[in-house]
């Protein structure tokens, strides 16, 4: 397929935990370039720095050290580039947690209606947007629901929908689909390639899940906080 | 979407039980302010009775109420024919315990002379005193009612008329009585000890004296020189009403008002520290799911509205709740609980304030969290 415009680039990213004795180098100079329309899977052993870079390209982390290009706008170089990064994150960014992570005082459709609600947008679209969501990611019969008594792939599917409400260009997802049976892994990878292609998105999702692997345009494995070549 | 009250509704039974809680401590701030107010208007309320503008006493004396005062009966005549002077009652006042269905009432007896100033001032019930012995108007607050018969020394008093709010600083309610009447119960033994004095051979030694004597001035009357006129009497003094009411609150009633004053401000900052305690705790529990809202890409400002309108909600309800339940409880307290609209407004303020200075430290704390840890499991 025809790849379009940089989304991601991450050039000599190293990210180090403490000093001295407990330090710990979870990234060391990394490069990573993701394009629209890509679906890529970051692949590697416990403790690889998977969420680390996860995290950074997010920019819930800064890196110690090299720079972050996101939709090609500049936002990391040896500090953050810009003050608004909630901003950022509210209009490019989608993220899908390990730990799901709904706020329990919110229905499903309102765990998903207020991201969209946030950027300022009129309520209905909200509504009808994450409606138009839930009932693709087969949990629309849940809308009314609050987490607490949704099961574990029913929110993990909700906080999907949560993601991609915005029609975020950059997709970060961790372990998507651990809870989730085969065939609806399946649909959760087929509404993010879907994704990927129409709003030309790209999408990073760290998974150890073999069943899925064949789905993803690229394989990127980690050890040691280096790309490995598989 | 109001996040704020979609949490309040989602924990709705735990925020109302908070909301009530702090409800009831503020009925317990609302009802001493109450208590204060009404410690002071109840203590004015004898003094405020006869709309006088100047007291006759006792020279030397802070009378009638502050201390004893005593002056010949004859001098509200001369009190009368000074000048500016419209009207001129002579008054007297006695506590008395009097038997009364099975009970012992005490009673504040006022003596005032039918027709001039110093008697009730607005019937409530039934009618002002007619006969020129024994009738009395009743503050309703001594339980009497109209046609009821009572005995106070050696007579017994119907009951002709009731009215309000009428008592002494010490809160026990009055009754009217004629001047002569309240003279004659001042002087009189009960029947025992009269047999044992005439037995010895002796006469009613007491002259017959009243506490103070009430003026009403003339429009346009100089009240200086009425004063300065009653002091030529070497054995008078005289008051303005204002001098009164002030001798009153600083003399009589200043250390139960301080007593009370220091309670309440120990009350209200206890009141702050629980309020601060609740809606720091409440944001305190959130710090997860702002870190989520964080994360999704929420602004400070959607942060910030969330913890500073549950502030507000939990304060306002706070208030609300303790102002019913006040309002349903007050008459039932021995002594008149006042509420001003400007008091109950101020403590609005006043929760306002420190919900407001109480969600800035759950602000606080809330800006500083860091939008990974919404993100570890
Ligand atoms: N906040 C932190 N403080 C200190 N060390 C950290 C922190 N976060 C991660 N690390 C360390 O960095 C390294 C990379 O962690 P990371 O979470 O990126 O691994 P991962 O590949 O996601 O592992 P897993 O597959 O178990 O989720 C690990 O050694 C981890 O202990
Ligand atoms: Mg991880």
């Amino acid at each position: 397929m025809a790849l379009g415009d940089t989304l991601i680039a991450v050039s000599g990213v190293a990210k180090h935990f403490g000093e001295g004795e407990t330090r710990v180098d979870a990234l060391r100079a990394l490069d990573l370039t993701v394009r629209a329309g890509e679906v890529i899977a970051l692949l590697g052993p416990s403790g690889s720095g998977k969420t680390t870079l996860l995290n950074i390209i997010g920019c819930i982390l800064a890196p110690s050290s090299g720079r972050v290009m996101l939709d090609g706008e500049p936002v990391f170089d040896g500090r953050w580039l810009r003050r608004d990064l909630r901003r950022l994150r509210l209009d490019k960014i989608g993220f899908i947690f390990q730990a799901h992570n709904l706020l329990p005082f919110l229905t499903a459709e309102e765990n998903v209606a207020v991201v969209l609600d946030l950027a300022k947008r009129p309520a209905d679209e909200g509504r009808a947007r994450a409606r138009e969501l839930l009932d693709y990611l087969e949990v629309g019969h849940r809308a009314k629901v609050k987490p607490a008594l949704l099961s574990g792939g029913e929110a993990q599917r909700v906080a999907i929908a949560r993601a991609l409400a915005n029609r975020p260009r950059i997709i970060l997802a961790d372990e998507p689909t651990a809870a989730l049976d085969s065939a609806r892994a399946g649909l959760v990878m087929d509404l993010l390639r879907k994704l990927a292609v129409e709003q030309e998105a790209c999408i990073v999702i760290v998974t150890h899940d073999e069943k899925i692997f064949d789905r993803f345009d690229r394989l990127i494995h980690l050890r040691d906080g280096r790309l490995a070549d598989a | 979407m109001n996040l704020a009250l979609k949490d309040i509704r989602h924990g709705l039974f735990r925020f109302v039980l908070t909301c009530f809680g702090l409800g009831l401590l503020m009925t317990v701030v609302l009802a001493m302010i109450g208590i204060y107010n009404g410690l002071v208007s109840d203590a004015l309320a004898v003094v405020k009775a006869p709309a006088a503008d100047v007291w006759v006493v006792e020279a030397g004396t802070k009378g009638p109420f502050a201390e004893a005062s005593s002056i010949p009966a004859d001098t509200r005549n001369a009190v009368a024919r000074m000048p500016g002077v419209a009207e001129a009652g002579a008054v007297n006042y006695q506590n008395v315990e009097a038997p009364h269905g099975g009970r012992t009432l005490r009673l504040y007896v006022v003596g005032y002379e039918p027709g001039r100033p110093g008697g009730p001032r607005a019937i409530a019930e039934g009618r002002g005193i007619g006969a020129s012995h024994f009738e009395m108007v009743a503050d309703r607050k001594t339980g009497l009612s109209p046609g009821e018969t009572i005995r106070l020394g050696r007579n017994r008093f119907t009951v002709v008329g009731l009215v309000e709010g009428a008592m002494n600083s010490g809160g026990d309610p009055a009754v009217y009585v004629t001047l002569a009447d309240a003279m004659a119960l001042q002087t009189e033994l009960d029947p025992a000890a009269q047999r044992v004095q005439t037995a010895r051979g002796a006469v009613s030694v007491k002259s017959a004296s009243v506490a103070a004597v009430i003026a009403r001035m003339a429009p346009g009357a100089d009240v200086d020189l009425l004063a300065a006129t009653v002091r030529q009497w070497k054995h008078l003094a005289a008051m303005t009403q204002g001098e009164q009411e002030e001798l009153l609150l600083a003399s009589v009633v200043d250390k139960a008002r301080r007593q009370i004053g220091l309670f309440l401000g120990i009350l209200l900052s206890v009141s702050a520290v629980v309020i601060a305690l609740i809606i720091y705790t409440m944001t305190m529990e959130k710090l997860k799911q702002i870190a989520t809202l964080k994360l999704i890409g929420a602004p400070d400002r959607a942060i910030v509205a969330l913890i500073v309108q549950q502030a507000l909600i939990l304060g306002a309800s706070g208030w609300g709740i303790g102002l019913i339940l006040i309002l349903t409880v007050k008459d039932y307290f021995p002594r008149r609980v006042v509420l001003e609209p400007f008091n109950v407004m101020v403590l609005a303020g006043i929760i306002a304030a420190v919900c407001l200075l109480s969600s800035a430290l759950g602000v606080r704390a809330a800006m500083k969290v860091d939008p990974a840890t919404a993100l570890g499991s």
